[in-house]
């Protein structure tokens, strides 16, 4: 009976829908689980030191241990938390910037818009990972949480871009006229009939940021400009590299962070494509129409093959 | 029953600068309208008609203050549209409304009925509760949408056409709008469903008491719901006046090319309408130093002097007005011709 219910939840309802949604939802929470919940899955802490070098995975130490001793898996559960972290900042920074940005250009217009166009244009051609190189090189080994900053304050152009065009498309459309003469303020207008057409957007563009912010973080500090001594996935990869691990045949070492940004990613990814087929009917009644045509196809060949007995 | 005149539109002439906003482009301005002018009378509908891009839409936007006019104004019971501020444009928010054309985006796709009608009776009428809930069902009801509690939950994407087009005029009673100004409202929707709306329309006007400008391509529908006609050509008032006599008996070249095209049974004289294939047919575009008739270049009975002026009104029966050299004749043949028992309808 309430199994039934459940059955018939909304939520559920959504997530047999939308299967990329699900597969996305469930790699996420298991990422979520496993770092946030850490120390449930782990006897050791992030800084542990054993007095085993380099061992192979096994009972004790599951995915083995590094060069100076420390626990491949505790660290890995550890250092995701960070990346999550690093990412949701960029993420919020990057969205509300390109939020700000992109609808106030785009639902004012004029000189306003000009002006704005011209940033957004501008910090658009600014190549983003040398940037971020630079002023990394600059302050020298950068903590995770600044990288965040960073990477959240230099990749709002492209989601501004988006969204002012978004913004323009939608200023247009009847319904807003139909709010003025009704004699919504503009800035209910604003908030209760343009954003709410624009929440897929964003919070697609929110995902993307969080994705590329993962990544640009972990690259950065595999290739050096990150703080060595907090454990991330990023200065994982660094130590593990430095410490020559896979030429040892330790494969072990990268195992751990590997996994984790490669689910980390895909589940965001696969999460990307549902908000976009959610925004755009059109993309989902494609795959439900092949799998028609599929079971068609079946179907005929089965009764063909009826037939002919 | 006393012609209460509550819309009022005087000298309209609106100008769109369309390049020259920049400095390398040379100004160029197109004048959508030109000297419109006509009363809009308490529970009539004054139908507009006119091709595409003649300036109907505009008409609508000026009404709604989405475009200042170049010159002229307009008056709702006397004042003047634009200088509305505060309380008296919140009044002017509420009793003056506008259909538009597209049905598919003149509601929010992410919003539902209810939210669409909730809105105007907070804003306006102050309801709350269960009183809310009965007045928006009662607007639902009032237009067609049964049940309420089934259809007022619903988003606009899963409604049809016709009863996304019933939905807005829900909400516009709701609002309370006594002006309706209704830009094409039955042209994006299917034969078939078309009249259910002009009922409605219909049933609003008659017993309710609303004043309708009703935009539209369709001489029919225009004679079959409105009181009076106004024939646009680009941006000009070339005839106007009542409904039945403007589309039986047209004078203007103009209207005759218009209703020609429109089939209908009861039409007899205007079958044979020379049409000139000499000339473009594009429609020229109207710049403010245009001058003669707009329709010249496409008239089969122009002359030189057309490209003088535009000519003035003349009144050739009682509530049917021309703009056309030839009108004059014509009034004078006409009345000599109605003298004789069989009246002959003049051609040109
Ligand atoms: N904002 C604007 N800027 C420049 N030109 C405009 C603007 N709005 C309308 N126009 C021009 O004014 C003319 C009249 O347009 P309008 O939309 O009023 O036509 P319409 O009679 O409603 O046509 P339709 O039947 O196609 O809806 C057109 O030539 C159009 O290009
Ligand atoms: S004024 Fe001249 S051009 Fe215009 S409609 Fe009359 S005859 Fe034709
Ligand atoms: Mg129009």
């Amino acid at each position: 009976m309430t199994l039934k219910k459940l059955d018939n939840h909304p939520l559920f309802k959504f997530l047999r829908d939308n299967p990329k949604a699900t597969v996305g939802f469930i790699l996420i929470f298991t990422i979520m689980l496993l770092t946030l919940g850490a120390p449930m899955f782990t006897r050791f802490e992030a800084g542990f030191r054993s007095d085993q070098y380099r061992v192979a995975p096994n009972s004790v130490f599951i995915l083995g241990t590094t060069q100076l001793g420390r626990d491949v898996w505790a660290q890995t559960l550890y250092g995701g938390r960070t990346s999550l972290l690093v990412g949701i900042l960029a993420g919020v920074i990057a969205v509300t910037l390109s939020t700000v940005i992109g609808i106030t250009a785009g639902y004012f217009g004029g000189i306003v818009d000009g002006i704005i166009t011209m940033v957004i244009n501008i910090a658009m051609v600014i190549p983003q990972i040398p940037l971020l190189l630079i002023i990394a090189a600059l302050m020298g080994g950068v903590s995770p949480m600044l990288i965040g900053v960073l990477i959240g304050f230099t990749s709002w152009a492209w989601g501004a871009r988006v969204l002012r065009s978004q913004t323009m498309s939608i200023r247009n459309r009847e319904f807003i006229y139909s709010a003025e003469t009704l004699g919504e303020t503009k800035l209910r207008r604003l908030f209760a009939e343009v954003m709410p057409n624009m929440l897929s957007m964003m919070s697609s563009a929110f995902v993307g940021t969080i994705i590329y912010a993962i990544m640009a973080q972990a690259t950065l500090e595999y290739i050096g400009f990150g703080d060595p001594l907090s454990v991330t996935w990023g200065t994982m990869l660094y130590n593990a590299q430095n410490t020559a691990a896979l030429q040892t045949g330790a494969w072990w070492e990268l195992l751990g962070p590997c996994l984790g940004l490669i689910v980390l990613g895909s589940g965001l990814t696969l999460i990307n494509f549902s908000i976009d087929e959610l925004s755009n009917p059109k993309l989902k009644a494609q795959r439900i129409m092949a799998g028609y045509y599929k079971a068609k196809k079946a179907e005929i060949t089965y009764t063909k093959a009826g037939e002919t007995e | 029953m006393d012609r209460q005149i509550v819309f009022s539109i005087k000298n309209v002439t609106m100008d769109f600068q369309i390049s020259g906003k920049t400095f390398f482009s040379k100004k160029r301005t197109l004048r959508a309208l030109n000297n419109v002018s006509f009363d809009l009378y308490k529970g009539e509908s004054l139908a507009v008609v006119g091709e595409s891009g003649c300036g109907k839409s505009t008409l609508c936007r000026i009404a709604m203050r989405f475009y200042t006019p170049s010159r002229g104004e307009m008056t709702y019971n006397g004042e003047n549209v634009h200088k509305f501020k505060g309380n008296p444009l919140r009044n002017y928010r509420q009793k003056v409304q506008m259909i538009f054309q597209d049905p598919f985006s003149s509601l929010n796709p992410l919003h539902s009925i209810y939210y669409h009608l909730k809105r105007p009776l907070q804003l306006y009428h102050g309801y709350k509760g269960i009183e809310l809930k009965a007045k928006m069902n009662e607007a639902l009801e009032m237009v067609g949408l049964v049940p309420p509690e089934e259809q007022g939950i619903k988003n606009p994407h899963q409604l049809s056409g016709g009863q996304k087009q019933r939905a807005f005029l829900a909400r516009i009673l709701a609002i309370g709008a006594d002006v309706i100004f209704a830009d094409e409202p039955t042209s994006m929707l299917d034969v078939s469903i078309r009249l259910g709306v002009l009922n409605l329309m219909n049933k609003l006007k008659r017993e309710m008491g609303k004043s309708f400008l009703y935009i539209t391509h369709d001489i029919a529908t225009a004679r079959y719901f409105s009181d009076r006609i106004i024939v646009l050509y680009s941006g000009h008032m070339v005839e106007w006046g009542d409904v039945d006599k403007v589309v039986k008996h047209p004078v203007h070249p103009y209207t005759k090319l218009l209703i020609s095209a429109a089939p209908d049974p009861e039409r007899e004289t205007l079958a044979k309408l020379e049409v000139r294939d000499d000339v473009e047919k594009e429609v020229t575009m109207w710049t403010p130093e245009s001058r003669g008739c707009p329709f010249r270049n496409r008239c089969p009975v122009a002359e030189s002097r057309c490209a003088d002026d535009f000519p003035e009104a003349v009144e050739v029966k009682p509530d049917q007005f021309v703009r056309c050299i030839h009108a004059k004749e014509w009034k004078t043949e006409n009345s000599a011709a109605s003298e004789k028992p069989e009246r002959n309808q003049p051609v040109g």
